[in-house]
């Protein structure tokens, strides 16, 4: 029929021209322009489950009302919020002022563009910061976000079992011995196939003297003695059963259940266990557990990092308020409100020896040890590949499937391939 | 018979009652009504928009994309800029599985493309055959008279009518390492961790889950056996067997077809089971990673690459679908008409 194809065609252009209308987002003013321009925010973040946002935007709001901030809230699945932060930059939405960002994901975006780095007249004053905290804002030598919280692991064990807690990893393994006594199991970490277990290697390989990539996030530096006598380490416990078989499924959760429920010696975990294990009622363990910092060579290990970064787009508008906004986060007094209201931990060192927040919070000692040896992730713009390489070779060693030597060299190569972008 | 005067008729309309008498049906006239043909296109014309938009444009995008280099990063600067026209380097880079001219490391996920798509596959193949014959046994028993029978039909469609995300949550519990599949069995199976053990816990998932949609689809198709047909067989001294065997399986395979066609173009697409119960993980570390679980795990890594494996997928189920419905016999666009004329 002659109109068949009229009709086609018709409803396919109808079909593109709205795509087309649907395609443009709000492009920013030029970038100098707005570092000066003062105006209402936005502040994008996961779920706040904590409660601590909607306080501190409200007082905000009270010293500032012409410059007012909004909440925006993302949903509590870290990649969900950070597909949701890649699809507004793609789009140059200029509605997406400051936003909190993993400190996994701040080179990243950075490498694509999306932040401002924070120099000239959007300088932030890093001295009072935890050092490693600011490492992982940086890349290229810029400053590209502002530290907000921070987080690193802990060693939780029984006190009831053993007096003092094991200084190295030797120690803890020949502890492994009062576990084998008492018929639980000795030690357990994240070793699922997941981003956990890229903190726990990384761990392994940072506490013996190696690194998984240089200083340009690009170089494969994992193919080293270092690094193999670390992830060594981790290979021989599950080897010998001091890491149980089941912990090759553990994240975070059913390393703190099987912790609470006293099977378990030795957990490497983040402090939030501190309060469900404390006060729980499920918790066998609520008077009988302490916290140590991780054990690793000689000493202290190399814990990874985790926390949060404040960054402000590129295409922010008002970018002058955003950076007082950052400030006002990481003043003195936010802080203290975030670990006191949200046991989130804060980025400013002198805070860990503020007498009050100690006693309140025993886990800052330890904390504050774990953090100062604190070796962030791989600082890089390829990281989803990075974490992929480590992830895949480490479960494959661990398990026992490949030695550790073609591990580390895998996992050289598959960090290459993925820094030239194939 | 003698024509008369009054059926004096022109050369047309001769030539229209030629033409109908040949065809020898009731074969609607488009001349009659030319306006009809303009009015039915006009009412699609919405309907082709809303699936041109909905589906002709993400796919050809996505070929588009598939062409295109993901962004590389700038080494004097530092920032990524974007790739430019990429040929089939994206497909030898999957199909291939060629990373940076090489063949691929363990931790680059194109190291493990076939063996994604052989489980894929086996995922497809084998939970289509259990659900089958499970749901053909379910139907027929739904189908028989009995008290509580509309108790029954409800309930065996409660497996299906949970969400899967809240299903693949409930087997990961029950497959736990201190769960209720090892407590009752009484052993100690990591059914998350090892490769075999982790590919029957979403079998096993799936199963329970989707049975149902077969049985509900092969209901269907036996209720349309008239019981006169069985009555005559039961009287002609045909068994049981002979009856289902002779009777039943011809009689139901059209909705019989349909139904596998559906659940395995379903089945291939399979991501959200086993992206919650096992992560894609167990075994050397993905022995439970379907194509789509891929292809979302490329997202982060880059679009580009992720459309290239998304079109392998399209063609895949495309090719698995015009098989079933060339060779197989699967029904899903004939008409009435051209049904009775085959016979």
């Amino acid at each position: 029929m002659r109109l068949k194809p009229v009709a086609c065609a018709g409803a396919l252009a109808l079909s593109l021209g709205t795509l087309a209308a649907c395609g443009g987002g709000g492009g920013g003013g030029s970038s100098t322009s707005a570092n000066s321009s003062r105006g209402p925010i936005t502040y994008v973040q996961g779920k706040d489950n904590s409660n601590v946002v909607r306080p501190t935007i409200a007082a905000w709001n009270k010293l500032h009302p012409k410059e007012k901030v909004t909440f925006v809230e993302q949903s509590d699945q870290a990649n969900q919020q950070h597909d949701d932060l890649v699809q507004h930059f793609q789009s140059k939405d200029s509605k997406y002022d400051t936003m909190s960002v993993d400190v996994i994901w701040t080179a990243e975006f950075a490498a694509k563009g999306f932040l401002t780095p924070l120099e000239g007249s959007l300088k932030i004053d890093t001295s009072p910061l935890l050092k490693a905290t600011v490492v992982s804002a940086t890349y290229g030598g810029k400053l590209y976000a502002a530290p907000q919280t921070s987080d690193g692991g802990l060693l939780y064990y029984r006190k009831d079992l053993v007096k003092t807690p094991p200084k190295t990893w030797d120690e803890m393994m020949s502890d492994c011995s009062i576990a084998r006594k008492n018929h639980i199991d000795c030690y357990a970490g994240q070793f699922a196939k997941y981003e956990g277990l890229t903190v726990n290697a990384a761990e392994a390989i940072n506490s013996w003297g190696g690194t998984i990539v240089g200083k340009d996030g690009k170089t494969p530096t994992v193919d080293s003695p270092q690094a193999a006598e670390g992830l060594g380490k981790l290979v021989a416990a599950y080897k010998d059963g001091n890491i149980p078989k089941q912990a090759i499924t553990y994240q975070e959760e059913q390393g703190r259940i099987s912790f609470e429920a006293g099977k378990l010696l030795f957990l490497r975990n983040w402090p939030y266990v501190y309060g469900l294990a404390s006060t729980e009622g499920s918790s066998k363990v609520k008077k009988t557990f302490g916290m140590a910092p991780l054990p690793g060579k000689d000493g202290p290990g190399a814990s990874s990092l985790g926390g949060h970064n404040l960054a402000i787009s590129a295409y922010s508008t008002h970018k002058a308020t955003a950076v007082d906004w950052i400030k006002f986060l990481e003043s003195e007094d936010r802080q203290k409100f975030f670990i006191t209201t949200g046991s989130l931990a804060p980025v400013i060192v002198s805070l860990y020896s503020d007498p009050t927040l100690v006693q309140k919070f025993p886990y800052l000692t330890p904390l504050k040890t774990s953090i100062d040896h604190a070796v962030p992730r791989p600082v890089s713009p390829f990281y989803p590949a990075v974490t992929q390489a480590v992830t895949d070779n480490a479960y494959s060693a661990i398990k026992g499937d490949s030695s550790v030597q073609s591990a580390l060299k895998n996992m050289a190569t598959a960090i290459k391939n993925a820094s030239s972008g194939s | 018979m003698s024509v008369t005067p009054m059926d004096a008729t022109t050369e047309e309309q001769q030539g229209k009652r030629k033409r109908r008498t040949k065809k020898g049906g009731d074969e609607p006239d488009h001349r009659i009504d030319p306006g009809a043909t303009r009015r039915a296109w006009m009412l699609l014309a919405p309907t082709i928009a809303a699936l041109s938009l909905v589906i002709i444009y993400p796919v050809v995008r996505a070929i588009y994309m598939s062409f295109q280099a993901d962004q590389h990063l700038d080494p004097t600067t530092g920032l990524f800029v974007a790739g430019g026209f990429a040929g089939f380097d994206n497909y030898t880079h999957w199909l291939g599985q060629r990373c940076n001219g090489q063949a691929c490391a363990t931790g680059e996920a194109a190291g493990y493309f076939w063996d994604v798509v052989f489980i894929t596959f086996m995922f497809a193949f084998v939970t289509v055959v259990f659900e089958t014959v499970l749901g053909f046994w379910f139907a027929t028993i739904m189908n028989k008279k009995f008290r509580g029978r509309g108790l029954l039909r409800a309930a065996v469609l409660i497996p299906w009518a949970i969400p899967t995300a809240v299903t693949a949550k409930l087997w990961y519990f029950i497959f736990a390492y201190d769960g209720i599949a090892n407590h009752l069995f009484g052993v100690h199976i990591l059914w998350t961790g090892d490769q075999w053990p982790a590919r029957f816990a979403i079998i096993i998932a799936d199963t329970w889950k989707t049975t149902p949609f077969m049985a509900l689809l092969i209901l269907a198709g036996l209720q349309l056996i008239s019981n006169d047909v069985y009555e005559a067989a039961r009287v002609d001294g045909a068994s049981v067997y002979q009856r289902f065997r002779y009777i039943t399986l011809p009689l139901v395979r059209p909705a019989l077809m349909v139904a596998i066609l559906f659940r395995s173009l379903d089945a291939l697409r399979m991501f959200d089971l086993p992206f919650i119960l096992t992560g894609g993980g167990g075994g050397t570390g993905h022995a439970t990673t379907t194509l789509s679980i891929l292809v979302v795990r490329q997202y982060q890594v880059g679009f580009n690459g992720s459309a290239a494996i998304s079109t392998i997928t399209f063609l895949l189920v495309f090719l698995v679908a015009f098989i079933f419905i060339k060779f197989l016999g699967a029904n899903v666009v004939e008409t009435e008409e051209s049904y009775s004329r085959k016979k």
